[in-house]
């Protein structure tokens, strides 16, 4: 079943002083997320992503396009009670204190008094704030408020969960907190949708990504296809500078430090490299082959553009 | 519905009085106390009437400063500092924000004058020695003065829908000093002719007047305000408000939040 399916989704902005000129910030994205997948949305800093989920928010409306959210049309009303949403560096109302502020969210959701008051207690306990008390959120740290946020995101235990940037900003241990908290979240079976740039963050916990850029979809895939493919190159290291000659046309890339040489090959070509190497009376120090990242798709797929105008 | 919009309700009042907007109730006493030493020096009948129309007019000058610097940020300062993202994604339809905060600040306010009506009366208690039977009808001033409010929050809600609080603020001001002078703009549309007839007719109507919410003056002369104006300005009071509340929800409807 399918959670998000977003069709021919657009956005433009009238910009110019007349504001009769037309900026796209989001070119016609289709895209779907199955239910109880981690869907990462990646893209650097201005590519659309925000534009994307504030989209689906109803923060804004699309210039044209449409997207369902569990099967119902995404300004529905009744969606909005069964997803949650974590804006990119939230600020909340700082005259309040946690727990006041995940009752006025549940209520606003449509919670029970009674399940407010007792998901509230389990929540902040569960994002570690069980002992803020009714302390203003002005005195709150960043890693505390963007725990609030999460908590405020799931007070009503939603069936998707959208999160714009949710490491942005924190330090490693906020990260880290953070990362675990999206992984129970995941573990709970809840779908998530959310958008980063950190792309370790990614990769750790999405089983599918997007990668988006300039305001267009530039490719959709699965994280652990980039970990088991086969790798296309192998690094190998290996002491004795005086071979390199004969082994050079085969070399990809090559560093020499001393006499240790660093060489990259096709793995096609590895046979004949490691042959022509024992030739050669070179001492072998690793054979390592170089894995395909999220970091190599994302730099591949956000540089398309780039290649092509320098082609042409 | 009811849920959601009591809960925008009670969370604006909630912020209003966390900002210390009450605060104001201090420098109301405050203004009474110093200018008894007025009153006592003006003779007998004299004292009461300036203690009326300083009273009267303190409540409805600190409501009119609260309504606009509080109103003017009701929506542009949700939207500026993004809490209105997390709203929105909710089940709440845009229209019951925009009436929720209306209703919050309108709380504030009556909560605001029902204290300083309450100063009021016992500053008449204590300067004047005592209250009388036609006192009771200085309430009916305090009721004017709170349709007044009424009018001023959908006022300044308006504006902020689509403007910056500064803008606001002068939009907001101004129209409330034209809105002094309402009966005025009456009177100069019903001696015009032609063109300027018509254009100050339908500016008598688009603007507020709250010159004929005004019977601070009659109330300190102890005169009798008919029950028929009561109903009248009641009505004007709601089908204004009401009318300029419209107005925002459809503006609001439409924005897109950047």
């Amino acid at each position: 079943m399918l959670a998000i399916e977003i069709k021919n989704l657009t956005k433009e902005y009238a910009v110019g002083f007349w504001k009769k000129q037309w900026r796209p910030a989001l070119k016609s994205l289709n895209l779907t997320v199955e239910a109880g997948e981690t869907f990462g949305f990646l893209g650097p800093n201005g590519a659309g992503k925000t534009t994307t989920l504030k989209l689906l928010m109803g923060i804004i409306f699309p210039t044209s396009g449409s997207a369902t959210i569990l099967g119902k049309d995404f300004l529905d009303p009744e969606v909005k009670r069964r997803i949650g949403f974590l804006p990119e560096q939230p600020y909340f109302y700082d005259y309040l204190s946690a727990p006041e502020l995940l009752d006025y969210y549940a209520r606003l959701s449509g919670v029970p008094a009674p399940v407010r008051k007792q998901r509230i207690g389990e929540l902040l306990g569960r994002v570690g704030l069980a002992d803020v008390g009714n302390k203003q959120l002005r005195k709150f740290s960043k890693g505390m408020l963007q725990r609030v946020g999460i908590a405020q995101a799931i007070i009503h235990d939603p069936e998707v969960v959208f999160l714009d940037e949710p490491m942005s900003g924190l330090d490693p241990v906020g990260r880290h907190e953070v990362r675990e908290l999206i992984q129970s979240l995941k573990d709970a079976g809840k779908t998530i949708f959310f958008s980063t740039h950190i792309l370790s963050d990614a990769e750790a916990l999405c089983d599918r990504v997007a990668v988006i850029h300039k305001g267009e979809l530039r490719g959709v895939g699965v994280v652990n296809d980039f970990r088991s493919s086969l790798a296309e190159k192998t690094e190998v290291i290996w002491l004795g500078a005086t071979a390199l000659s004969a082994v050079n046309s085969l070399l990809a890339e090559v560093h020499v430090t001393g006499d240790t040489v660093r060489g990259t090959v096709q793995s096609g070509d590895l046979d004949r490299l490691l042959e022509k190497l024992r030739q050669q009376g070179a001492r072998l120090i690793s054979v390592m082959p170089v894995q395909r990242t999220l970091e190599d798709y994302f730099l591949a797929k956000t540089r398309e553009e780039e290649k092509e105008a320098v082609t042409l | 519905m009811t849920s959601r919009l009591s809960a925008i309700t009670w969370n604006t009042f909630r912020e209003a009085v966390r900002d210390r907007v009450l605060y104001n109730l201090v420098l109301f006493v405050l203004l009474l106390v110093a200018s008894a030493p007025l009153f006592s020096q003006i003779s007998i009948g004299l004292e009461k009437l300036m203690l009326v129309n300083v009273g009267l007019s303190s409540i409805s000058l600190f409501g009119v400063i609260i309504a606009i610097f509080v109103g003017i940020g009701l929506v542009s300062k949700e939207i500026e500092k993004k809490t209105l993202y997390t709203i929105l994604s909710r089940p709440v339809r845009r229209w019951e924000f925009i009436v929720g905060k209306y209703l919050g600040l309108l709380l504030t306010l009556v909560v605001n004058t029902a204290l300083m009506t309450v100063g009021f009366y016992l500053a008449l208690l204590i300067f004047i020695n005592g209250l009388k039977r036609a006192d009771a009808m200085l309430l009916v001033a305090v009721y004017f003065i709170v349709l007044q409010f009424m009018m001023m929050v959908a006022i300044t809600l308006l504006f902020s829908t689509f403007s910056t609080p500064i803008f606001s603020a002068i939009f907001a001001f101004a129209l409330y000093v034209i809105g002094t002078f309402g009966e005025d703009l009456k009177n100069f549309a019903a001696m015009s002719h032609g063109a300027t007839k018509w254009l100050a007719m339908g500016a008598s109507y688009i603007m507020p007047n709250f010159a004929s919410l005004n019977v601070i003056a009659q109330a300190a002369h102890e005169q009798n305000v008919g029950s028929g104006l009561i109903f009248s300005n009641t009505v004007y009071a709601l089908l204004y408000s009401l009318a300029v509340t419209v107005a925002a929800v459809m503006i609001f409807e439409r924005r897109n939040l950047k």
